[in-house]
């Protein structure tokens, strides 16, 4: 017993020492490289003088207050609003939608990559989309509207899209938080007490679940204030937010202006630290006039039009989604398709007659990154899960942190940097190094798929296999994995989402010359052949699907038989 | 093959321990019973003797099986057969690939080690049934699966945690003496954890109460 669980520490040491090295030292190297950048100094460009020029040169820019403004307002409006939707309409739906059946809706949304996601938003919102086109009859419009419906100023369009990709997660977070508590058993007992459905929700459910979604709230809030595919596409563009700003220093001809950037970076972090900070604050806040709330009793007002409203906004959200997802499809079938057509006048292949023009290569490069990002940080995962089992150790919250890490961060803040040092060791561009980039965004996504799964399973059958002869290699092998077939799949699907939509880490380590689906869908999108922009997005978008697809067929066919491992699903 | 308990005792992380001091032997078919109030540590006491004593708890005394002392071995060397509440079948795995699993590995070659499992099958009344879906025999067919998977690897004790509380009174009895004369015929001891008197009458073995047997302290 005492080898064993010594054997399960040095497993656990090795795959911890693996992550310290692969996630959390370049994390802090990219910082690092970032400050001393800031400071004046990258010897790659001949700075070499400590100073606080490049600060002053970035609070001299041209709409840096505007910048700030507009990326406070779109990430903090954005995470409010669709926490807001997704508790109201998780509190509507509940007992009516089972998890499983939530997940099977949410799914589509949650593969599609943001940036696909954008550009088919950008499709139907701007003036000569599909929504203007179904109004033109009405309202007479014979040409497309002079309106700024996409890029918008006050970054109105940016906000739609972030909440199109944010809601559908913390719906599913919210679903996979309800079941574990006991929701049912808590509305009846408020309802008994005079409260109503709302009221219980707010007063009782709520305070329960939150300590179980702060994380994943946390996560979006970061990715909201320093998105830059999304912003690129559907943000306002002068001033454009801190993130796109930043992004435009960065790959400035004149390579000074890398200095400027890299204090923005730190900036940005800053941002999202104090937006973290404010969060924190709010939740104290909230708890404190919650708990008055609650003790005097009020049986309140009820909550049921704020539900149903929450419900239609939600609805709609998914049905914009959803539309935005065909049009893309649509468009690059497309041949004429004249305003204010609903549907092509003509249609054509001859956007996807030619891979040789980009897009085969793309999608090669794109599904190597996938393929190589997904299987290390999947073979991690399940190093450092039975790490775990053997040395029979529960998991610190310091582990949680660290797995939690690189989605916590703002990348623009660090994958400068991290490049930085890249070049210096000599391997910036390769397409390693973009694999291991992106397996640094693709394991937390995959450890937390699988985390609650691997806990789940019987123990008994673990007992059993030793009793029966079996060693930890053999119950491994022959017992929990076959029997977690279909949570690993779904892990790996979740990893090769992750990996697709992956735009700032193959764009800065792979030093402009990894060129993915993602990368080049985010600079067509700017161009105006909309049907070729149409071909990579649909691409970058089928991609997650097919690997949704396999893992939802794959342990079909090979369960076929096992009633126990279809009918009732282990997770 | 004899199972012999030497003054065992388990505690809780530095706590009180469970029960007192605990001694029994166990001889050649010899099947003893352990009874005690719930939640005093019967299932634990099982966990101990197979070697699945979850972190947390620490044993003290001695667990002797064929005088090999077992303390310290991993639970796949120590040869203790388990038999829980529920079958726990393996689901991904079909009726005959779950008694493959069990088989002991000095059976060798396929067509001897097919002619084992489907010998087994036959003796628990599922010829034939190689190849069905665990999930879709009925309770008295899986717990008949689940005793030949566990006899199949040739254990030299077996344990059963309350082995016939989930059938219906009728299947008990019966699935009661399928078991025991399954471990009297391969002359092995046996330790039952059991609440029905049925069951300790039938085993004929010793019985140790687990329950402090003087002053009753208040356990809640």
């Amino acid at each position: 017993m005492r080898s064993r669980a010594g054997d399960g520490r040095l497993l656990r040491g090795a795959v911890l020492g693996v992550v310290i090295a692969g996630i959390l030292l370049p994390i802090l190297a990219g910082f690092w490289e970032t400050s001393r950048a800031s400071f004046g100094l990258l010897p790659a460009i001949g700075a070499s003088e400590v100073s606080l020029a490049p600060w002053r040169e970035l609070a001299e820019m041209p709409g840096l207050a505007t910048s700030l403004r507009l990326t406070l307002v779109t990430g903090v409006g954005a995470t409010l609003l669709s926490l807001l939707l997704a508790i109201g309409f998780c509190a509507a739906v509940h007992g009516r939608l089972s998890q499983r059946a939530g997940g099977r809706i949410l799914t589509p949304f949650l593969a599609a990559p943001h940036a696909a996601m954008a550009i088919g938003l950008a499709f139907l919102l701007s003036p000569s989309g599909w929504i203007a086109r179904a109004f033109a009859p009405v309202l007479g419009w014979d040409r497309p509207p002079m309106l700024a419906t996409v890029n918008d100023p006050w970054g109105g369009a940016l906000i739609l899209g972030l909440m199109v990709k944010e809601v559908p997660f913390l719906l599913l977070v919210i679903l996979s938080a309800l079941s574990q508590l006991p929701v049912r058993a808590h509305l009846t007992a408020g309802r008994s007490l005079g409260y109503g459905r709302g009221i219980v929700w707010i007063k009782v459910i709520m305070p329960q679940v939150w300590p179980l979604i702060r994380l994943p709230v946390m996560v979006v809030l970061a990715y909201a204030l320093s998105a830059v595919d999304m912003a690129l596409i559907l943000g306002p563009s002068n001033p454009p937010t801190l993130a796109v700003m930043l992004l435009r220093l960065f790959s400035d001809p004149d390579l000074s202006r890398i200095l400027p950037a890299s204090a923005g970076a730190l900036l940005q972090g800053a941002l999202v630290a104090l937006a973290f900070a404010a969060l924190f604050a709010l939740e104290r806040l909230v708890r404190a006039a919650g708990l008055w709330w609650l003790r005097r009793g009020g049986r309140g007002v009820t909550a049921e039009p704020g539900l149903r409203l929450a419900t239609w906004f939600t609805g709609a959200l998914m049905a914009l989604g959803a539309l935005a997802m065909a049009s893309l499809l649509l468009w690059s079938l497309a041949w004429r398709w004249p305003w204010p057509a609903l549907l092509p006048e003509s249609w054509s292949l001859r956007a996807w007659s030619t891979p040789g023009s980009g897009w085969g290569a793309a999608l090669a490069t794109t599904v190597i990154l996938a393929a190589g990002s997904t299987a290390a940080a999947l073979a991690l995962a399940i190093a450092w899960l039975e790490g775990e089992d053997r040395a029979g150790m529960r998991r610190g919250g310091w582990a949680s942190a660290l797995i939690y890490l690189p989605l916590l961060v703002p990348q623009i803040a660090f994958l400068y940097g991290l490049n930085v040092a890249f070049l210096r060791l000599g391997v910036s561009g390769d397409l390693a190094a973009v694999v291991w980039a992106h397996t640094l965004f693709v394991f937390p996504y995959v450890m937390i798929a699988l985390s609650d799964p691997w806990r789940a399973l019987d123990r008994r059958l673990l007992r059993a296999a030793g009793s029966l002869g079996a060693g930890p290699w053999r119950r491994l092998f022959a017992v929990k994995l076959p029997i977690l077939l279909t949570p690993i799949l779904t892990a790996a699907a979740i990893g090769v989402a992750v990996s697709v939509a992956q735009y700032l880490p193959t764009l800065f380590i792979g030093a402009g010359r990894v060129a993915s689906l993602t990368t080049e869908a985010v600079t067509l999108s700017s161009s105006s052949d909309r049907r070729i922009t149409g071909v990579y997005a649909t691409l970058q978008a089928g991609l997650p699907f097919l690997a949704y697809a396999a893992a939802f067929a794959i342990p079909a066919f090979m369960h076929r038989n096992r009633r126990a491992l279809t009918s009732e699903g282990i997770a | 093959m004899t199972l012999e308990l030497r003054d065992v005792v388990i505690r809780a992380q530095g706590g009180a321990p469970l029960f007192p001091p605990t001694s029994l032997v166990a001889g050649p078919g010899e099947i003893a019973t352990i009874i005690g109030p719930s939640g005093i540590g019967k299932s634990t006491l099982l966990d101990a003797i197979g070697g699945h004593l979850t972190q947390g708890f620490a044993l003290e005394g001695r667990i002797l099986l064929d005088g090999r002392d077992l303390c310290g071995l991993p639970a796949e060397a120590r040869r203790v057969g388990l038999m829980f509440q529920d079958s726990v079948l393996f689901p991904h795995l079909s009726v005959g690939d779950n008694l493959a699993f069990g088989l002991a590995r000095n059976v060798r070659g396929r067509a001897a080690r097919r002619r084992a499992v489907d010998e087994a099958l036959e003796a628990a009344g599922l010829a034939g049934l190689y190849d069905r879906d665990p999930a879709t025999l009925s309770g008295g067919q899986r717990s008949r699966a689940a005793l030949m998977r566990t006899l199949l690897a040739e254990p030299h004790a077996l344990l059963l945690d309350e082995p016939f509380s989930k059938l219906d009174v009728a299947l008990r009895a019966e699935m009661r003496a399928f078991t025991f004369e399954h471990i009297r015929q391969r002359n092995i001891p046996a330790l039952m954890v059991t609440h029905d008197v049925a069951d300790a009458e039938a085993a004929a073995g010793p019985v140790i109460d687990l329950a402090p047997s003087q002053v009753q302290t208040s356990r809640k």
